[in-house]
């Protein structure tokens, strides 16, 4: 039996090796974080807003642990079980004019694009002979541009098959929004490509290795593209914002205006799919900046941005990727209170007039130094 | 009146005054003192006067207080209280001297704590109190009798002291009160 499990093992090692990685990385590692990124989101609004959030679930035997029991109470820390629980309980509302198909498809095609788009993502160096990314792709930033893209028809379908008006608004905003940014977005990372001269997700780390040098004098800072781009890194992180409809830029859900937005009709684990969708964007949007801008698993000392030779140093780098991540989730929702909503044209204004043209000077002056330097 | 807008300097324009205005406002926030009260430990202090739910007291010698005139079931704005007097027998005990009630039902769920009943009673029977949260599973138990009334009114700390006045002077002419 042992035997025939290893002999499968071994003759089907690319396959058996990828499906362990989807379901480590999508349902141990990517569906807590979601889970965790609601709570950190709660806690931290809460703090913002001089209130204490969520402290109150508790586990049977866990909370009567002492200190680490009350602790992890006071924490929230079980509050994500017991809201996905609240979620799966609560009454499934389809309104009866709504339109069914598209009702029901919305969520769905809100969900997986932010979920295909992790595939890409080298999250660490390797671990024993594993590359540590679930598929090494040679166009890896033109897939998740193209899946990316998905994402807004899921809004967009969403804010259609409400039929009704404020859906409907949130819809249309969605769909103007997500898409002028993603040109912002597509353009802000040319200069990084030209820089690299690859679109492979692992090359792109690899280029960003030991400490930056600028006109031959070393700097005491990371080679990360953050430094040497620092344009290009801003846009693509504001344009980052308006992709995962986070404040400032959440018009196609602005509460005050648009009851929810798109999300207005639904309930249940429908309207839970939404949420996870944001926050999975969230994620993959902190982990495609830190992959392309912040070096991904890579730290410039101690050997740290070299390929790992042993376990731990391959666990390590893990840590590293997730750390860097979660910096940037911190960010995203810290942000949220920091800033007012846009007025929906100074929005357009900012993508349109603003940044595009920005990224394409940026380009051509990337381009040009690149042609002075050859 | 037209509001003139002064034009954004470019520093202003580059969005950043409002991102490290908005930044100091929050990271003040965010290590303040926080004021959410936990609400089923701590508890919110009634400040004096609060009309809270009305409940009946009992005097200094543990004596029921109301006399059931019903002069608050009357002024009740909404129906709220029901009062069944003991009836020409009287009650077993005190016989018709003082008519404490048989019974007496406050509907919590229909007071609207007004305070009329307190303000109306001759006897100083019913008081509206702290309780601010009554909570129960059925109508029925919000409906709460004379003997959970006077078990959550308690005595009431009378000064005029009415019935010891009156034993006083029937002592004083020589009659057993």
């Amino acid at each position: 039996m042992m035997a025939s499990i290893q002999n499968l093992i071994a003759d089907n090692h690319f396959v058996v090796f990828s499906a362990l990685k989807v379901v480590v990385v999508i349902f141990l590692a990517l569906l807590p974080m979601v889970a965790y990124a609601v709570l950190a989101e709660r806690k931290i609004s809460a703090y913002i807003q001089d209130r204490l959030g969520p402290n109150r679930v508790a586990l049977p035997l866990i909370s009567s642990i002492p200190i680490i029991g009350p602790f992890l109470t006071k924490l929230g820390f079980w509050q994500p079980m017991v809201d996905g629980v609240k979620s799966f309980l609560k009454e499934d509302f389809t309104p009866a004019h709504v339109r069914k198909v598209y009702f029901w498809l919305a969520p769905a095609i809100t969900l997986i694009p932010a979920f295909l788009t992790v595939a890409v993502i080298p999250f660490g160096s390797t671990l024993g002979n594993e590359k540590m990314v679930i598929a090494d792709l040679d166009v890896g930033i033109l897939y998740t541009f193209g899946i990316v893209s998905l994402g807004v028809y899921g809004i967009v379908l969403a804010g259609y098959a409400a039929n009704s008006k404020y859906p409907f608004l949130g819809g249309i905003r969605s769909s103007a929004q997500m898409i002028s940014y993603e040109i912002a977005m597509g353009l802000s990372v040319i200069p990084v490509f030209l820089l690299v001269g690859n679109l492979n997700l692992s090359s792109v780390i690899g280029y960003q290795t030991g400490l930056l040098h600028i006109l031959g004098a070393t700097m005491p800072l990371p080679n990360w593209l953050a430094f040497k781009q620092p344009l290009a890194f801003l846009i693509f992180w504001v344009a980052a914002f308006a992709e995962t409809n986070r404040l400032p830029f959440d018009l196609p859900e602005s509460e005050t205006e648009l009851v929810g937005g798109y999300n207005t009709e639904y309930s249940s684990m429908k309207f839970a799919l939404f949420f996870m969708g944001e926050y999975a964007n969230m994620i993959t949007s902190s982990a495609m900046m830190v992959t392309l801008f912040l070096g991904g698993w890579t730290l410039p000392f101690w050997g740290l941005d070299q390929p790992a030779t042993s376990i731990p140093m391959g666990l390590a780098h893990i840590g590293i990727f997730i750390g860097k991540m979660l910096c940037f989730m911190v960010v995203f929702i810290w942000v949220r209170w920091m800033l007012p909503r846009f007025r929906y044209d100074h929005l357009m204004d900012l993508g349109w007039r603003r940044f595009i043209p920005l990224t394409l000077a940026n380009i051509l002056v990337t381009a040009f130094i690149l042609w002075v330097k050859r | 009146m037209i509001v003139k807008r002064d034009k954004l300097n470019f520093w202003e324009r580059l969005y950043l005054p409002a991102i490290i205005g908005g930044f100091k406002v929050t990271l003040r926030h965010f290590f303040k003192k926080k004021i959410t009260m936990q609400y089923p430990e701590e508890k919110w202090v009634v400040p004096p006067g609060y009309r809270g739910a009305p409940y009946l007291v009992k005097d200094q010698e543990d004596r029921t207080k109301c006399v059931s005139c019903q002069l608050c079931e009357f002024v009740c704005p909404p129906k709220a209280i029901r009062i069944t007097p003991p009836g020409p027998a009287g009650s077993p005990e005190a016989g018709n001297v003082e008519k404490a009630p048989k019974e007496f039902e406050i509907n919590m769920l229909r007071c609207i704590f007004c305070g009329f009943c307190q303000e109306v009673c001759p006897e100083e029977a019913i008081f509206l109190m702290q309780d601010y949260s009554l909570t129960g599973t059925s109508r029925k138990e919000m409906i709460y009798n004379k003997e959970k009334l006077l078990a959550l009114g308690g005595v009431h700390q009378d000064k005029i002291q009415k019935w010891k006045q009156k034993a006083d002077e029937a002592k004083e002419q020589g009659v057993k009160p």
